[in-house]
């Protein structure tokens, strides 16, 4: 028996789960679904139609509203001694809540499954995706963070699984909610887009972002940076692509004026394709790019915008 | 109000690493080694406390061959107070290192916890939250901004979709992001310093904690390298070849 715990915002299941049900489906057992939060019927019903779940499990508590991890890991260890398995994204939602899940229960957690080789026997990455891990691990319950981006996403069903609900309510008043700034975009999720638009230090300015922005809309592409230009505050946090940001592997990365350090790297080498603009012939992004173009990246951009339109023509 | 932060020994994060030929780990003879730098911002913020008068007293800790001392020392020379090194030859996985600091907290009773989100050579992104949950104190993790009034700790954290802020009760465990601060160089007077600055030893037995490894690793490799890309002369050639390819829309 595996238990997934699903990340949503109390409406919509986030896609993120989708690939965390597909490494689920890898050991062969029944799938359980966890929704916890407060409100959250609908994202239940979302949750029954995924293929491969067998039924899911409602928790819905005002104090689930935010998944304070305090509240959450404690619902978490309620329902646990059913499952060989406790699974969840490999985003700062999952990592924020299963390791402290894991130590209640007195278990060592896994981060970053990349890949299932045996029940009890997983790939994960080490120093920034340098080195790849073999581990097996002895726990008698598995607590695992999946990678998203490499597995599949699940697909949703006409049929739908049972949906039970728990009535079990952890409210451990250890933490509270004050408040969320997210960010708010036209554009497709940066961990789920097809194609991908960074930039880095290289891009000067805020302002200058917006000329990067404009090849993105061309191309219907998220936009993401280095931790450079996040530091320098051209643009949010949440955009940073890298080994400690978001890990992304869209069909299609163009790295805008980045250097391309072990860092970034990790959080992008993965994609189909990598493009590299910069005006740095020797830059180390080269190394990875499958198409390198040498030179000034406010020159580049706009050419590229141009000849885009005029295939689109 | 004490605070314990925590210092893990790691390769510098300039270094490119080796795999070993015999696939048991990663080349760590003749590396060059640093504090892990989520923990130098740990060292940071704790350090700022105390000079703004809400911090007594700062403890760091390292766990690992007396090659951690190192660690310390720097740690010292960046303004802690006093060190502890929990010594062992063993391999200390996540769990272990909560279980040993969850013992030392039981014993100096500090009111906040200050970590590095991830050691950035497992990655494991860990050991905070797992620390958090042994001690059943509310948590904080990827911290890019902590404002303490009394008893309440207020904590913005980065989150996937941008910032999430939340309010817990003391004590506390958190877990530094990398904006949260941007840690001092350690100056000369206080590298001498920090040779004086205590440093205890203490052992996972002293401490009663199993530390025993919960997996094992099996072989460790190289990932898979790309084939070298090829430069190209021009946007259009660019945008020509990527539409051959079927990835434009
Ligand atoms: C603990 C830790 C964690 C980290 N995590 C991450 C992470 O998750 N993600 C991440 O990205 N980094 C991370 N870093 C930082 C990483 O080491 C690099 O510092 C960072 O990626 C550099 O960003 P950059 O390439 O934008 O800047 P730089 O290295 O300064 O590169 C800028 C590039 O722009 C080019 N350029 C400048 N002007 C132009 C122009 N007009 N036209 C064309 N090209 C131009 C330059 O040639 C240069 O190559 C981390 C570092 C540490 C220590
Ligand atoms: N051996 C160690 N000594 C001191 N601190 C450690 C050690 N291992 C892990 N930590 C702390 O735990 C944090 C998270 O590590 P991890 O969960 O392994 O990514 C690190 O940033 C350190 O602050």
């Amino acid at each position: 028996m595996i238990l997934v715990i699903a990340e949503h915002d109390n409406k919509h299941l986030k896609p993120a789960t989708l690939n965390v049900i597909t490494a689920a489906s890898k050991f062969n057992e029944d799938i359980s679904l966890l929704v916890a939060g407060s409100n959250c019927e609908k994202v239940a019903v979302q949750c029954a139609q995924i293929e491969g779940v067998a039924k899911v499990i409602l928790a819905d508590a005002p104090c689930y509203e935010h998944q304070l991890p305090e509240n959450l890991s404690a619902l978490i260890v309620g329902l646990a001694n059913s499952y060989h398995y406790i699974l969840a994204p490999a985003t700062t939602f999952g990592k924020n809540f299963l390791p402290r899940a894991a130590a209640l229960l007195n278990m060592a957690p896994i981060t970053d499954v990349l890949e299932i080789i045996a029940k009890d026997i997983f790939v994960r990455p080490i120093y920034a995706g340098n080195a790849l891990a073999t581990i097996q691990l002895t726990a008698a319950i598995k607590l695992l963070t999946i990678r998203p981006t490499a597995f599949a996403a699940a697909h949703t069903l006409q049929a739908s699984a049972p949906i039970e609900k728990c009535a079990l309510v952890e409210n451990t008043e250890l933490s509270t909610f004050i408040k969320e700034e997210l960010t708010q975009s036209v554009r497709p999720e940066l961990s789920a887009a097809k194609i991908v638009v960074s930039g880095g230090r290289g891009m000067q300015s805020a302002e200058n972002f917006k000329h990067l922005e404009e090849l993105a809309d061309c191309l219907g592409a998220a936009v993401g940076a280095s931790r450079a230009a996040v530091d320098a505050g051209f643009v949010p946090n949440d955009y940073q692509v890298g080994q400690t940001g978001k890990i992304v592997a869209p069909q299609l990365y163009i790295a805008i004026g980045i250097s391309g350090a072990i860092q970034h790297l990790a959080g992008m080498k993965d994609s189909k394709t990598i493009v590299a603009i910069n005006k740095d012939p020797d830059a180390p992004i080269f190394q990875i790019a499958d198409y390198g173009l040498v030179g000034d990246l406010f020159e580049i951009i706009p050419a590229l915008i141009t000849a885009l339109t005029k295939l689109k023509q | 109000m004490k605070i314990l932060v925590t210092a893990k020994r790691v390769i510098d994060y300039n270094v490119k690493i080796r795999v070993k030929a015999d696939q048991s780990g990663v080349e760590t003879a003749n590396v060059k080694m640093a504090i892990n730098p989520f923990d130098e911002i740990a060292i940071e913020e704790a350090v700022r406390l105390k000079e703004k008068g809400i911090a007594t007293e700062v403890i760091v800790v390292s766990m690992g061959t007396d090659a951690v001392q190192e660690t310390l020392r720097t740690a010292l020379a960046l303004g802690a107070d006093r060190a502890i090194q929990v010594q062992t030859e063993q391999e200390l996985q996540p769990l272990a290192v909560a279980k040993l600091l969850s013992a030392l907290v039981a014993q100096e009773m500090p009111r906040l916890v200050i970590m590095g989100k991830q050691a950035i050579d497992d990655d494991c992104n860990q050991t905070g939250q797992m620390l958090a949950g042994l001690l059943q104190w509310p948590q904080g993790t990827f911290a890019s901004q902590l404002v303490i009034e009394g008893e309440r700790l207020q904590v913005t954290r980065e989150i996937d979709g941008g910032l999430a802020t939340i309010a817990l009760k003391l004590p506390a465990v958190i877990t530094t992001d990398l904006r949260l601060n941007q840690p001092r160089y350690a100056s000369l007077p206080n590298i001498m310093k920090a040779k004086q600055k205590p440093l205890a030893i203490i052992t996972p037995a002293q401490l009663g904690v199993d530390i025993a490894p919960a997996w094992a690793t099996l072989k460790v490799t190289s990932p898979l390298t790309r084939k070298i890309g090829v430069k190209l002369n021009s946007a259009e050639e660019l945008v020509a070849k990527l539409n051959d390819l079927g990835v434009l829309p």
